[in-house]
């Protein structure tokens, strides 16, 4: 395997521009004879459809929900970044692209990032033009606001529920080539596995969720855009049916998968309240801009937080980052959290739980503004936990909520497989080690917009493709490997559910390959989840058959394929000797507690090829090379 | 506390239902109504049993995807909440409640509590969107937009397509679901080029699925769990009749084309 990150020469602002020129073109007559598959219908794989159809593509495009307009895109909370400097504070998109890169913790590719800054400006025209209602000023204009990490205000925002709007956006304009008859949707349809042909991806099999069928598609370029793999904790802020299945079995096809233990601790989520939980909550991180972060100074102190006085408080992101105070990047807060749970000065019944307080806010601004920023997630606070965040402070505990790593991609979004294109959180390129706030729905959306429109079309225009169908060897193999691993798992009948080995699985990646990993534990975690793996295909109970809806089914093939993805994160955490972004190896920290990151030996992508069920995977290094950003220790002192 | 659900059992779409009597032991108050029916389904996987069939994703009240009756209420007794955001701390030590699927013509039921609700999609399909092709925007602060205007085309766009004010309605309508899209695009400046198509292609296609007609009982806006103001079906009703009596024929003339 050779990685080719296709990254144009010259001068980085022009980069996109000379590479676009140089792509091949399609002629518009000829794009209604190439057959694409895109799978999911989120930010990445609803704007890529919509778009592609658009172009006069035929498109198929897959989604495992009812219907595309409910892929996880939709519970976005806080917002959408783009350089448009509308407030006149400084912004630029050599600052979003600085600041992503630097956020990144100098782990990802200058180029992509860059790329992504100069289309944050073209996704906000596009949202507006789409009816997406973004927030606005009284004048009428885009209002904007600073997000997590960032001392600008470049965030665009649809209340609290700006991943809803900027997904039905997307949504309608697929319905809309839909009805056109440019792109056909298959909802309730989960994609089990690629079929390469003569090293290309030529399609996928797809079981029907309702009739159990398993059925064969053929394309002339497959797109992925499944999105992340964190459900693998089982306790996470994903949809429950948020799964890594389609990107696992396009690595077991020859992708490379690339930095799997960089994943994100997202700081500010509701603590877990029992055994029974089947999932963790976020609360948007604007919360932080208006919201202070504290615990008490004293060890155990079980009073309730209004009965704790001012001075024996402790604002320890305030005190510790004095410059960028309870904003500091994601990362960063979730660490710091954990590090005074740890001392012991948790709250909450179970000590794993900061305060985060409005009550200042509330006195300066008035509950009306509050209310208005922040309504909705407040509502979403009281229902969950019976408590009424205007008169006590919320509690907040980190929780896993994106995952930074995914399917190797070139330049051109392209994976190891010629012909599979990977969009979005699915692949693995703009976000370094770690992911800035409100630059998620960005990168799905540059994905699926602007860049894959382009890019899928010079492969098309550039390599000549066989004809090829559903009876071809290759596909009838795929098919027959598809139906007898549903056999398999239905034929186990053992006597623990899908569900006791996911949560088990789950803990025992948060407890080793969470917030903070070392060697010996990393070591240990791999042992356990081989056992585990084992114990499950022998002893987990699938109940009913593989040809009609089937919940239990859907469930067992997902969590079996977390299992090995799951061993893959911790030895890619234990290759990697360093610590950066959301990948902190207690082994390798500064005197104060910070990352310390070793360009000299891990300044690279680390990307892993499959090599079979029981041989170590092979580890393939793309070094990064930083011209523009020099890196230096981040600091948000 | 305990409490004993009957529960809606079909195995699919052509087969014939019936309630089943559960026991649900030992729930605790902090428990989601979802979490509680998982421990439910995990004990029935653990007795050789069939769990429950539901339908669920994001768990946090915004996907759309879960819902059913509860007591015969959709999305159970706690306003402005969907079923996965309605807590147990609602409910009494004792309670006895009747959990049924969405019903309506529109919504073939497909096993047990789910059912497909395609038609919202193909609703939406018909005229629910905005045509702008990829690349084609103007800047973004080129059309200033009202607050006001802008503010009240978000309280519309807050819809989650979860079917729960056809549920609710005793016509089955889709009035509220297809008003709020017609409401969200027709207040914004950008929406107004196919103001008048939107209207008519999408209550077309809303007749055309079967859903009843509208009788201004307002069930609907009772049970949305993004309160939903009943004002969209107004404007809906304004903007169709608008586009029916004005125009007609260049109306039918772009339908066709």
């Amino acid at each position: 395997m050779k990685l080719d990150s296709r990254v144009p020469s010259g001068p980085i602002e022009q980069a996109w521009e000379k590479a676009r020129f140089d792509m091949k073109l399609v002629n518009p007559a000829n794009k209604r004879k190439f057959n694409v598959i895109v799978v999911g219908s989120g930010l990445g794989g609803g704007a890529a459809a919509a778009s592609l159809g658009e172009l006069g593509y035929n498109v198929k495009c897959f989604c495992f929900q009812d219907s595309p307009r409910r892929a996880h895109s939709i519970a976005a909370q806080g917002g959408i970044n783009a350089a448009k400097n509308y407030q006149n504070d400084g912004d630029s998109i050599y600052r979003l692209f600085y600041d992503t890169v630097k956020g990144g913790d100098f782990r990802a590719r200058e180029y992509n990032v860059y790329r992504l800054a100069q289309n944050s400006v073209s996704i906000i025209d596009q949202c507006v033009a789409q009816g997406v209602p973004f927030a606005r000023e009284y004048g009428g204009l885009l209002a904007n606001r600073s997000f997590g990490g960032a001392q600008v205000s470049r965030t665009f925002y649809a209340r609290g529920q700006t991943g809803q709007q900027l997904l039905l956006g997307a949504y309608q304009a697929l319905e809309a080539q839909i009805d056109a008859g440019r792109v056909t949707m298959y909802p309730r349809t989960e994609m089990l596995d690629l079929v390469v042909i003569d090293g290309k991806a030529r399609g996928i099999i797809t079981r029907n969720l309702v009739t159990g069928k398993i059925e064969s598609h053929v394309a002339d370029a497959v797109i992925l855009a499944t999105g992340g793999y964190g459900n693998v904790f089982y306790l996470s802020t994903n949809a429950k049916g948020s799964n890594c299945t389609a990107i696992w079995r396009a690595h077991k096809r020859g992708a490379a998968f690339a930095n799997p233990c960089f994943t994100q601790i997202h700081p500010t989520c509701i603590p877990v309240s029992g055994d029974y939980q089947s999932k963790l909550t976020l609360m948007s991180e604007s919360l932080r801009n208006d919201g202070r972060i504290w615990v008490p100074k004293e060890k155990g102190d079980k009073r309730t937080p209004s009965q704790i006085p001012e001075g024996e408080r402790d604002y320890y992101l305030e005190r510790r980052y004095p410059s960028f105070g309870n904003l500091v990047p994601r990362d960063v807060a979730s660490r710091a959290a954990k590090a005074v749970c740890d001392e012991g000065r948790g709250v909450g019944e179970t000590g794993l739980g900061v305060y985060l307080d409005f009550a200042e806010s509330i006195r300066r601004l008035g509950r009306s503004t509050i209310e208005e920023r922040y309504g909705n997630l407040f509502e979403m606070y009281e229902r969950i936990t019976g408590e009424n965040p205007y008169e006590t402070p919320m509690r907040i505990y980190p929780a896993i909520h994106y995952t930074m790593g995914g399917l190797w991609v070139d330049y051109q979004l392209m994976s190891t497989i010629p012909g599979l294109f990977v969009l979005g959180e699915a692949n693995f390129s703009d976000h370094g080690a770690n992911r800035l706030g409100a630059s998620a729905l960005m990168q799905g959306l540059s994905d699926g917009y602007f860049v894959i429109p382009y890019t899928l079309g010079n492969y098309l225009a550039s390599n000549k493709l066989s004809k090829v169908d559903t009876g071809a060897p290759e596909f009838q193999a795929v098919a027959a490997e598809v139906e007898q691993g549903v056999q398999k798992l239905l034929s186990i009948k053992g006597k623990r559910t899908v569900a006791s080995f996911h949560r088990e699985l789950g803990k025992i990646i948060w407890d080793y390959c969470g917030m903070a990993r070392n060697a010996e534990g990393l070591k240990h975690a791999i042992g356990r989840v081989r056992e585990l793996r084992h114990e499950f295909w022998t002893n987990v109970n699938v109940p009913g058959s593989g040809d009609d809806l089937n919940q239990q089914l859907e469930g067992a093939g997902r969590v079996a394929d977390f299992f090995e993805l799951g061993e893959l994160m911790c030895l890619d955490a234990l290759e990697r000797n360093e610590s950066c972004g959301g990948h902190f190896r207690e082994e390798y920290q500064t005197d104060e507690g910070e990352a310390l990151r070793d360009d000299e030996n891990f300044q690279y992508v680390a990307a892993w090829e499959y090599k079979g069920p029981d041989t170590p995977p092979e580890l393939h290094k793309e070094p990064l090379e930083f011209e523009y950003v020099h890196p230096a220790q981040r600091s948000y002192k | 506390m305990n409490l004993t659900l009957h529960v809606w059992r079909q195995a699919k779409a052509s087969a014939p239902g019936r309630m089943e009597r559960y026991e649900a032991k030992d729930v605790s108050p902090d428990m989601s109504f979802l979490e509680m029916l998982d421990v439910v389904n995990e004990k029935l996987i653990a007795d050789g049993k069939t769990p429950i069939t539901f339908e669920h994703d994001c768990r946090e009240g915004i996907c759309g995807s879960c819902g059913f009756m509860i007591n015969g209420v959709a999305h159970g007794p706690k306003s402005g909440t969907t079923v996965c955001q309605l807590h147990m701390r609602s409910f009494k030590d004792g309670d006895e409640l009747y959990l049924e699927p969405w019903r309506a013509k529109a919504f073939p039921v497909l096993k047990d509590l789910m059912v497909d609700r395609n038609a919202f999609d193909r609703i939406i399909a018909a005229g629910g969107y905005i045509t702008a092709r990829t690349g084609s925007a103007p800047d973004g602060n080129a059309i200033p937009v009202p607050k006001a205007s802008s503010d009240q085309a978000m309280d519309a766009a807050a819809c989650i397509g979860c079917g729960a004010c056809v549920a609710a309605c005793p016509n089955a309508s889709a009035a509220l679901f297809s008003g709020a899209k017609i409401s969200h695009l027709g207040l914004l400046p950008q929406g107004q080029a196919e103001r008048e198509r939107r209207a008519l292609r999408m209550v077309a296609q809303v007749k055309a699925e079967q859903f009843g007609n509208c009788t201004n009982i307002g069930e609907c806006e009772a049970v949305c769990p993004k309160h939903i103001p009943l004002a969209v079906i107004a404007r809906m009703n304004r903007d169709y009749l608008k586009a029916s009596w004005k125009d007609r024929g260049a109306v039918k003339q772009d339908e066709s084309a």
